[in-house]
């Protein structure tokens, strides 16, 4: 067999974390009742008119910023024009002839190094409304909530030539526009969805074979199966002398296979042409200059630097800055306790786990870190035990519950009483005859299990090493 | 019909000095229509109801000083291609035939701001499309003068009631002459706004770069005082213009010694008829004899304005009216074998055959391998009519123009050749194209009685000196009487 490669590029859609649709001032918020957040522009009733929303702009620019792209200083909207009933005007306003950013990069990295992607363009659109067909009633039904919400399309260069590749650049720019705060790119959700564009040639052939374009890829797994599926399918046909049909599929993740939807040759006129209710957006130096400098510290500077400032491990920088939201609580954290290796550590440790515990999305996940900081010096401090201070956290992560005052109340501070301690560990040890003959045998190993004991009595109120230097005490006296 | 003798600045006046009350006023108007509507069919709704409640409203409102404008308590006509709240909006269409707009057009509220009260609204061409208001689906409005004739299009019924007395006041919309040229031919004033002057929110459109909103009344006092009620920027029409001249009227009355006013030899060249051809020469000759510099130049894309703006025009139609397919509001078509056949018999059985026309040309136009043919061709030509019309102004204070080259042609004649109807557009299209303001006054009558009108084109924003030369034209004419009171005569 012959050897192949495989060339991707990819159409990524996302949806813009702005409060307000691209054309109106309906909410863009997910789940209201059907057709509540419409007016008549996103409902497309007859004289109504779209008014840009200035926060698209800004999200689109600070999205074509972080990838390196240049930016059209006159950008224009384009009607493109199809009849279908989730597009209440028949037409989405979208822009063809002068996208907002061109000509841009990514960096990636996979286990072969590092590797730019070039973005061919992004532009700005608006989303389509949602169709419900009901069976049972045999009618469809329409609900225009998502109508208008605004996206971004980010089409890269055909420079991907693995799943691992596609993967790594899907990473990068959900990082990067989660970080942005332009949008949550959730897959799943929807708001991220990605068309992938695939074709195979002879290895070391410089011309591109004939292009498939699939569709209805809801995860990253789904991305890697459906790319491994076409890629095979394509060299099947290929080895048989077949030729590939330029032509759009829909992949299904169950069946593991995708399905022809339409060819070339039917191919929609989508009759694109200015929107003549939009003039076009001039975009000024001084308003880039203003995005620019509002941009935050992305993941890709933050890494390194948790590295260097912290002294964490790579991955242990990585897990921290998965989400900003984390990573800033994180920061703040560190800032207000005197060591930021033990604050990494908890959220290494006990803010994920609660995160996770509680089926909590990052940015969910809302303690002042300055209670976190209290409650790491008093445990620096030995004023309260590891296992106190683990559910004090819990209270602290759910509640916002002020740590110091709560140990307080609950009686959970160390005590410093060595009469309380005294009487603890004789009871521990008389209850207890078997071991602690063993430890006066010189059983060494048995300290651990008293030490538990104690602190079971002291109801974690002790120090545990103080705890062993009575213990220590009392079975050299006795 | 006491009252009709008066314009509209003069009823409000009468009424602000409480010699007649608006209930008064729009009752003697309602009257008018009870006697007229049955042959002119200028209206399509007309809400009694809700303008005497509306009229007792406004009174109270103005025996409370909380209503000073100018027009307040005035009766006026609205095309039925402006949305308003809870009243039907069907654009003469049977696609829209039970549509209800839950939301007013920006004029709306700006004209119930200024306390005029709304009788009903007006026929039209099938969305804006035609020249003569006999696309409509629901009957052809006739001319007041003669019942025989159109009343020219697409704002027929609006100044067709405004001619017969049935409103003292219209609002039209003005896409390609849609205005001025029935205005012409029903012997009333009328004047297209430069593009942006006025909200399009709430318009329905027909071709947005071209649509602009304006007012149709009995003289040019009275569309100034109506456009400063108009007008102003609107922030849900992102081509609206900010502007700060917008106190008309303050251009009436002045003399125009010194104005230098041109006449494109173009338009007054072959096809005209001689009554309107004689008329203009009157006009022109008026102009000189008040001291204004009048003189001839060329505007050498003439032959190009209508294929630009049927090119323009009805691609952005094509595009404007894919809304209506029946699945939101409007007609839907019975027994349909799913979502293309519900379409297709949707839009068969909805749209006229003027409508379908511009929807294939439009549609054809932008099609792949025909956009930069046609399409952008004509946006290149329109930049050069652009550009002559630049020049014009250079030169020129205002330009002098028939605002068509007949009078109102006999119902029925017109629709039989399109292409002959769509050449009549000559004199206004440009205007449309360019954004210019422009307005059409009386300025004759033919031999059968049929008014000509005169058209003032000026440049971008200068309304002013549009209404300045209209305001002295008028005085310079004297009364030109409306249809109804011919027949007192």
């Amino acid at each position: 067999m012959k050897q192949y490669e495989t060339v991707i590029g990819l159409e990524v859609h996302v949806e813009l974390a702005t409060r307000t649709k691209i054309f109106c001032g309906c909410s863009t918020a997910f789940g209201g009742e059907p057709n509540t957040h419409t007016c008549p522009v996103c409902a497309g009733l007859p004289g109504s008119l779209p008014v840009l929303n200035k926060k698209v702009v800004e999200f689109a620019l600070a999205a074509g910023l972080a990838a390196h792209c240049e930016i059209h200083r006159l950008t224009k909207f384009d009607r493109k024009n199809y009849f279908y009933p989730d597009n209440p005007q028949n037409y989405q306003i979208s822009q063809l002839y002068v996208p907002i950013c061109h000509d841009g990069w990514l960096e990636i990295e996979t286990g072969a190094g590092k590797k730019k992607i070039r973005i061919h363009e992004m532009h700005m659109e608006e989303d389509a409304g949602k169709l419900i067909h009901d069976e049972w009633e045999d009618c469809s039904l329409v609900d225009y909530n998502r109508s208008g919400v605004p996206l971004i399309e980010i089409v890269s260069e055909p420079d991907m030539r693995s799943a691992e590749e596609v993967i790594a650049y899907l990473e990068k720019l959900r990082y990067t526009l989660q970080y942005l705060g332009v949008s949550d790119c959730k897959l799943q959700e929807g708001s991220m969805r990605a068309d992938v564009n695939l074709s195979v040639r002879e290895a070391g052939s410089r011309e591109l074979g004939t292009r498939t374009e699939m569709k209805n890829l809801n995860s990253f797994k789904a991305i890697s199966r459906a790319i491994e599926g076409e890629r095979r399918r394509q060299i099947e046909l290929l080895e048989a002398e077949k030729p590939v049909q330029q032509e759009t599929r829909r992949w299904d993740d169950n069946k593991e296979y995708s399905y022809a939807m339409r060819s070339k040759e039917d191919a929609k006129d989508y009759r694109y042409f200015p929107d003549p209710d939009l003039p076009p957006v001039e975009i000024s130096e001084d308003w880039i200059r203003d995005i620019r400098s509002r941009q935050p510290e992305l993941r890709d500077e933050k890494m390194p630097r948790y590295q260097a400032e912290y002294r964490l491990s790579a991955y242990e920088a990585g897990i921290l800055t998965d989400s900003r939201h984390l990573a800033g609580l994180f920061e703040e954290t560190a800032k207000a306790c005197k060591s930021p290796k033990k604050a990494a550590n908890w959220f290494l440790g006990e803010v994920l786990r609660l995160q996770k515990e509680d089926g909590l999305d990052p940015e969910q996940v809302c303690f002042l870190p300055e209670y976190l900081a209290a409650l790491i010096q008093s445990l620096d401090d030995g004023k309260i035990s590891a296992q106190n201070a683990k559910l004090v956290f819990e209270k602290v992560f759910r509640e916002n519950i002020e740590p110091l005052a709560y140990i307080e109340e609950h009686g959970l501070k160390i005590v410093e009483d060595s009469g309380a301690l005294e009487a603890a560990v004789r009871e521990a040890l008389a209850a207890n005859p078997g071991p602690f003959s063993e430890l006066k045998g010189g059983k060494e190993k048995v300290y651990g299990f008293f030490v538990g004991q104690v602190m079971q009595r002291m109801k974690g109120k002790a120090n545990p090493a103080g705890v062993r230097q009575m213990l220590e005490k009392i079975v050299k006296e006795s | 019909m006491e009252l009709g003798k008066h314009s509209a600045l003069e009823l409000a006046d009468l009424i602000r000095r409480r010699q007649i009350s608006v209930t008064e006023a729009v009752k003697d108007t309602l009257d008018q229509i009870d006697r007229q509507e049955k042959e002119i069919h200028a209206y399509l709704y007309i809400d009694k109801k809700n303008a005497l409640a509306r009229a007792k409203q406004v009174e109270k409102k103005i025996a409370a000083g909380d209503m000073k404008g100018p027009l307040a308590g005035v009766p006026v006509a609205v095309k039925d291609n402006i949305c308003m709240k809870g009243g039907k909006t069907t654009c003469a269409s049977k696609i829209l035939e039970n549509f209800v707009a839950p939301y007013n057009a920006h004029v709306i509220d700006r004209l119930e701001q200024a306390g005029m009260v709304i009788l009903g609204k007006t026929n039209m061409d099938e969305f804006a499309m035609g020249s003569t208001t006999e696309t409509s689906a629901y009957g052809v409005t006739r001319n007041p003068w003669n019942t025989g004739r159109v009343p020219g299009g697409s704002s027929g019924g609006s100044c067709a009631a405004v001619a017969a007395g049935e409103a003292f006041l219209a609002l039209g919309s003005d896409t390609g002459g849609s205005i001025r040229q029935p205005s012409a031919f029903c012997g009333v004033t009328g004047l297209k706004p430069t593009y942006g002057t006025v909200s399009r929110y709430g318009l329905v459109a027909y071709a947005s770069s071209l649509d602009q909103i304006g007012p149709i009344g009995k003289n040019t006092a009275d569309c100034a005082a109506f456009l400063e009620v108009l007008s102003g920027h609107d922030e849900k029409d992102s081509t609206s213009v900010k502007r700060e001249d917008l106190d008309f009227s303050s251009a009436l009355g002045k003399e125009v010694r010194g104005m230098r006013i041109g006449v494109p030899k173009e338009f007054i060249g072959q096809g005209l008829q001689p009554a309107v051809r004689q008329a203009f020469m009157d006009a022109m000759k008026a102009f000189s004899g008040m001291g204004a510099s009048v003189e001839f130049l060329s505007l050498k894309t003439v032959d190009y304005m209508i294929p630009a703006y049927y090119l323009i025009a009805s691609a952005e139609a094509s595009s404007n009216l894919e809304r209506f397919d029946g699945v939101k509001y409007g007609r839907r078509a019975a027994d349909c074998a799913g979502l293309h056949d519900m379409y297709r018999k949707t839009r068969t059985e909805g749209f006229g055959p003027e409508v379908k026309r511009r929807i294939m040309l439009g549609s054809f136009v932008l099609s792949s391998g025909y956009y930069e043919a046609y399409y952008l061709k004509a946006l290149k030509t329109r930049a050069l009519i652009r550009q002559d019309f630049d020049r014009a102004f250079a030169d020129f204070d205002v330009l002098l123009a028939p605002a068509a080259p007949f009078t109102a042609p006999e119902i029925g004649s017109s629709l039989r050749d399109p292409l002959a109807m769509y050449l009549g557009d000559i004199h206004t299209v440009a205007a449309n194209l360019c954004g210019l303001p422009a307005l059409s006054l009386p300025c004759g009558r033919d031999e059968s009685g049929l008014p000509i009108g005169l058209q003032i084109i000026g440049d971008c924003f200068q309304e002013k000196k549009i209404l300045r030369a209209a305001s002295a034209f008028e005085a310079c004419r004297g009364a030109f009487s409306m249809a109804w009171e011919k027949e007192a005569d």
